[in-house]
Formats: structure tokens, C-alpha cells, sequence
């Protein structure tokens, strides 16, 4: 077997089916704040991700238009996921799906209804009303939402195709605050877990793979570090890495030490 | 004729009884990179052509950039 037959075989793993839609990386990776268009699409590239968020904003009529970012997308390689960012209504964060939909002729949505531009805390209420009317209309509905488990109850029985809270909030790199709410998450929900929000570094990453989340979305972390390429890598490791010790399979912590060379045939102390 | 209409919230003259295809090309925008709303309604690309802008009519006009 060579070396290659055998990482497919010990890395085997299945893929992340989003409603119709079905990835093979489970990192999902956002495409703002790049310092330009073309070192997005290489940390893009670096990061191993089939799967990268938009966002959509009324177009700038001062200005002559110059390159699109979907000019920098290749579509055939990537899946779209725009978002309602920005939206702190169900309303709106309705319409700005349906104008996404138009725009991209895919249903695939990430749901945002934010409480207040300060904490950008998504806002129960509104994400439940619009996920609701967004399911309704043939929507594979993706929702960003707090940590509380019991709301990600209610948004699966409202039929979304994912539940994505945070792991801390938008561009805090905080990194996963409450571990084990996302595993009650998990225990009580079908549908994929995605942590979305709140990376700072890769380590941030692997821990909520460790956990068993069906991925992990993340943009910042990437585009604001000082090498963005170089994070890209590292995420795209981490990523792999915590699923893969997921899929392992822990050994328990122990508060006492066990030994892992035999305790048996030490030879004897000798007095001097 | 001249009507009064709003695109993305700021007021614009337009030709009475123009397309929303004709508003696009007039604004130098790429129409596969735009999606319209007019009051409140999807404009769906196919029907670009077909429909008359009227006055007061308020249009959004979006598209994709970079986000999380």
C-alpha cells in the first residue's frame, strides 16, 4: 500500500451535505476584508475550502465599476454561500436572501438577523421569524445563532439544512467560549453543527472540531492576520486535524499519571 | 417625458416608460452581477427588459462583495 492509499484509507471521512449542496473540506471560509481581490482568491485556494461566504451590498453608483468579486470566484470550484450580514430584521434579512437567490440562482442562504451593530449578537426572535419564512419559500437555510441549544432545537424543527452558532462574537477571535453548550447542541439536533464566528487561530479551530462540529466557518481570522496566506494553511490544517482526532476518538482525561513505557523490567538501583 | 424615481435611495431621472434593462446599461452596470428589487419585489432577470419603470417606483440594486 503506499503512502497515499493509506492516508485515504486512515483519513476517511464523509462529506458535509448542506441541503443540496455537498462539500468535501469542512471549512468554511469568508471573503471580506482581504487587502485585494487576488489574495483572497489564493487564501482562498490555501485553505482548502469548497465553500466561501458573500456578502450582499447595494451597488456603489459613484463609482465606475471595476472588477466584481465573482470575477475572482470560480464557481465551478467553489459554493456560494451568501449572506444576510448587516440585517437587523427578519424583513430584511428575508429580502436580502431573495435578491441573493436572484443574483446567484442558488437557494443555499447563511441566515443573519443581528441585534445591534455594536455587539452583532444574533438576534433569537428575528432569526426564528426569518427562518421560518425562508424555509417556506425553498430556502437551504443555514443559521447563525447564539449557543443556546434549546434555540437551535427550534431552528431544526423549522427545517434548517444547518444550525451555526457562535462560537464568540463576529471577529473577536475569542475562539469557542462555551464548548459544552455546542455539545448539548449537538446531543439535541440532527441537522450539522458549524461553528461560525469567533475564530482567532487555528488552535481555535481544531478544539471545535474536536467536539464533533460539522465544520467551522470563519473569516477574519484568516484575512486579518498578518500573513493571510499563511493562516489559510494553518486553518486548513487545524481544520483536518481536529476531525481527524474527532474521528479518533479521545483517550479520557485522567488526573493521575499512566505510564506509557512498560513499569516491568526497569533494571535495579544500585547504591553507590 | 421625465419621471422622478429612487435607486438605492438616492432620486433619479428617468425616461418615462423605460426598461429596468435600459436603468442597468444606463448605470454601466454588468447585468449578471445585479439583482433588483423594485418596491420590495424581485425583479427577475428574464423580465429586466420587460418592465416599465413609473414614477416614484424605488429600486434596489445589489450585488455580491466580501463577507462572513
Amino acid at each position: 500500500m503506499d503512502t497515499g492509499t493509506l492516508e485515504r484509507t486512515y483519513e476517511s471521512d464523509g462529506p458535509l451535505v448542506l441541503g443540496r449542496t455537498t462539500l468535501r473540506s469542512r471549512l468554511l471560509v469568508g471573503t471580506g476584508k482581504y487587502a485585494s481581490f487576488e489574495q483572497m482568491r489564493e487564501a482562498l485556494e490555501v485553505s482548502g475550502t469548497d465553500c466561501v461566504t458573500v456578502a450582499v451590498r447595494r451597488v456603489n453608483l459613484d463609482r465606475s465599476q471595476g472588477p466584481s468579486l465573482l470575477d475572482f470566484i470560480d464557481r465551478s470550484r467553489y459554493a456560494i454561500l451568501p449572506n444576510t450580514a448587516g440585517c437587523f430584521d427578519a424583513p430584511t434579512a428575508i429580502r436580502t436572501a431573495e435578491l441573493a437567490r436572484e443574483l446567484l440562482g442558488t437557494e443555499l442562504v447563511k441566515l443573519e438577523v443581528l441585534g445591534d451593530p455594536k455587539t452583532l449578537l444574533p438576534d433569537p426572535l428575528g432569526t426564528v421569524e426569518a427562518t421560518r419564512e425562508l424555509v417556506r419559500q425553498g430556502f437551504d437555510v443555514m443559521v447563525y445563532c447564539s449557543d443556546d441549544p434549546r434555540l437551535g432545537v427550534h431552528l431544526a424543527e423549522l427545517g434548517a439544512k444547518s444550525v451555526m452558532p457562535a462560537g464568540s462574537p463576529i471577529g473577536s477571535g475569542q475562539g469557542v467560549l462555551n464548548p459544552n453548550a455546542i455539545r448539548i447542541l449537538m446531543e439535541l439536533v440532527q441537522v450539522p453543527v458549524i461553528v461560525d464566528a469567533g475564530v482567532g487561530t487555528a488552535s481555535d479551530v481544531s478544539a471545535a472540531m474536536e467536539l464533533g462540529v460539522a465544520g467551522v466557518l470563519l473569516n477574519t481570522a484568516i484575512a486579518g492576520a498578518r500573513e493571510p496566506l499563511r493562516m489559510a494553511s494553518a486553518m486548513r490544517d487545524a481544520c483536518r486535524a481536529g476531525r481527524n482526532a474527532f474521528l479518533a476518538g479521545r483517550i479520557e482525561r485522567k488526573l493521575y499519571a499512566n505510564a506509557s513505557s512498560p513499569l516491568d523490567g526497569v533494571i535495579s538501583a544500585r547504591r553507590s | 417625458m421625465q419621471v422622478e424615481i429612487r435607486v438605492n435611495g438616492l432620486a433619479r431621472s428617468v425616461e418615462r416608460g423605460s426598461s429596468v434593462a435600459a436603468l442597468v446599461r444606463e448605470l454601466g452596470l454588468r447585468p449578471e452581477l445585479v439583482a433588483v428589487e423594485r418596491n420590495g419585489r424581485i425583479v427577475r432577470r428574464a423580465q429586466h427588459e420587460t418592465t416599465a419603470l413609473e414614477p416614484g417606483d424605488e429600486l434596489e440594486l445589489v450585488t455580491m462583495v466580501g463577507g462572513g
